[in-house]
């Protein structure tokens, strides 16, 4: 088998698989993606250009103000959707706007999750367990 | 998580399917902050301008209108944050129509909820102030900020689809700010210098609030006497844009500030006078020109429209630039009925109501009059603007007013 993570227990139900698309920074549904193209937008992003249309995105905390909690139900409904959210740290308004929009969400977990992920691995995740596992 | 025999008969669709919804919402959010019970919650405070909401958004409010009225009423008061758009000032500051007809729509499936639309960020100051101990699912963070610290009542920043789900079934999940042991104090802020102006109430918020780490970080501030409620609304303000901070305490001031500490040592930091200063000092600029002065964020007062109309006495703002204003419709009314509204207008400012400029699709409007430099003595509205593509710098109120007046920053 292989890596495997603990993180919180999370938001959403199943199984949910994908490519993870990580970096070291933050996220916000209002400032940091284009909703109808499915990328990152803000230029100083470290995913800036990226697609996250049917992966797994894994950044370090949530930013952006109470108004992004709407905004992950119009990510998760667009043609670009993402399959799921990893997180350092989560807040308030993203559990929220991830338990609104149907958005798979784990946070906290023992380590630094950007830094043991790698951009292209395979992951298979389960929300309700907090769990993430390297599947390839 | 122990729910009470209502609330998991509720969850289970005895009150219908939206309610149903509303709950596994709240429970699902609750379960993630690892909350073991939820609270009752006595007033709901929306954020859902259609900057927001979007199409997406919009439309799933109507989706909930159209049911039977039973399962889709709000059941504790509930009222709204400021909207997109001024439905009778639109065109004045050349707001898209199609803005205006997404707002018309967002505005007439709320109504069918039984929302209030008080279209407010100081509802605090003007509806319903809350109690001490009050739980609440309060929106706009300004207004969580000033709730729970200078009233002392316990509200967690509440998204849109939360303070609605809270709405529908009168319940909000027990984590965070609503239990004493969050509501300590884990840094001491000593301040050294003596506030003037709303802009140093902002400016020291402002710098708080980006020393606090997370949501969870609550400030103890020591070394300020006195305040009003202006000052402390423009304090706070500043302090949740720049932190996503929740709750402050002020030593002398603020209701729970006497326990706040408990004996503990918590980390210390010092702010003076040249650190308050430093803060309009990061956007200065070289050249001066000026396009729009905007008071706002939050809303106004009845007492700062007085006293910008007091700035504004026998002058002229310039053409070319523009002065902008907004508070909610209740103090609008007020303005309008003491003469204050026609002072400002005479003098070439426009007073909007029922909206603020952070939430009323302030990038389309830069587009539309061609607007990039932004003058204003809100802090918390400089630190959100210039990801709308405005290059703003801040001022007092004062300040502020001899530069439309000049047409230039002076």
């Amino acid at each position: 088998m292989g890596r495997v993570y603990q993180g919180h227990p999370g938001i959403g139900t199943g199984l949910f698989e994908g490519e993870a698309l990580v970096a070291s920074d933050g996220f916000s549904a209002r400032y940091d993606v284009d909703l109808t193209k499915g990328v990152f937008s803000r230029p100083a992003h470290k995913l800036h250009g990226e697609s996250f249309a049917e992966r797994i995105i894994v950044l370090d905390i949530a930013k952006g103000g109470v108004a992004s909690a709407w905004m992950l139900r119009v990510l998760m409904q667009g043609a670009h959707r993402p399959k799921a959210l990893i997180l350092n740290w989560a807040n308030p308004i993203m559990a929220q706007g991830a338990s609104f929009g149907e958005m798979p969400l784990i946070d906290r977990f023992d380590c630094d999750i950007t830094k043991e992920l790698k951009t292209g691995e395979r992951l298979r995740i389960l929300p309700e367990e907090g769990r993430v596992e390297v599947v390839g | 998580m122990r729910l009470t025999d209502e609330e998991d008969a509720i969850l289970n669709g005895s009150a219908g399917p939206i309610r149903a919804r509303a709950m596994a919402h709240i429970v699902e959010v609750g379960r993630f902050f690892d909350a073991e019970r939820l609270v009752e919650v006595s007033q709901a405070h929306i954020m859902a301008d259609t900057e927001a909401l979007g199409e997406t958004g919009v439309a799933y409010l109507e989706g909930l209108a159209a049911a039977d009225w039973e399962d889709r009423r709000v059941v504790i008061p509930t009222i709204t944050d400021p909207r997109g758009a001024d439905f009778k000032a639109y065109d004045r500051i050349r707001h898209d129509r199609a803005i205006v007809t997404l707002e018309e729509r967002a505005r007439d499936a709320f109504m069918a909820l039984g929302v209030m639309m008080t279209d407010t960020c100081i509802n605090y100051q003007t509806i319903m102030p809350p109690v001490k101990g009050e739980h609440l699912a309060f929106g706009d963070t300004g207004v969580c900020i000033y709730s729970n610290s200078v009233f002392g009542a316990r509200t967690n920043y509440e998204g849109g689809p939360s303070a609605l789900a809270s709405a529908l079934t009168a319940r909000a999940p027990a984590y965070g700010f609503h239990l004493d042991r969050n509501r300590r104090a884990t840094q001491r802020v000593i301040v050294e210098a003596e506030l003037a102006d709303y802009l140093d109430w902002g400016a020291l918020g402002a710098l708080i609030g980006e020393r606090m780490g997370s949501y969870f970080e609550v400030p103890y501030v020591e070394g300020i006497n006195a305040a009003n409620s202006d000052q402390l609304k423009h304090f706070g303000a500043a302090m949740a844009s720049y932190g996503s901070t929740a709750l402050y305490h002020v030593a002398g001031l603020t209701p729970e500030a006497d326990e706040a500490l408990d004996g503990r040592e918590v980390p210390e930091i010092k702010l003076n006078r040249a650190d308050i200063d430093s803060y309009a000092d990061r956007f200065r600029r070289e050249d001066d020109t000026l396009d729009v002065v905007v008071f706002a964020v939050p809303q106004l007062s009845l007492i700062e429209l007085g006293e910008l109309a007091g700035h504004l006495d026998g002058r002229r703002v310039v053409d070319g630039t523009t002065l902008i204003a907004t508070t909610n419709p209740e103090m609008k009314s007020a303005a309008d009925r003491m003469g204050i509204t026609k002072r400002i207008e005479d003098a070439g400012g426009i007073l909007l109501e029922g909206v603020c400029y952070y939430q009323m699709h302030a990038r389309e409007l830069a587009e539309a009059n061609g607007w990039h430099r932004l003058m204003t003595n809100s802090a918390k509205l400089t630190n959100t603007i210039a990801g709308y593509g405005y290059a703003p710098m801040v001022a007092s109120m004062a300040r502020c007013v001899d530069s439309a007046v000049a047409g230039r920053v002076v």
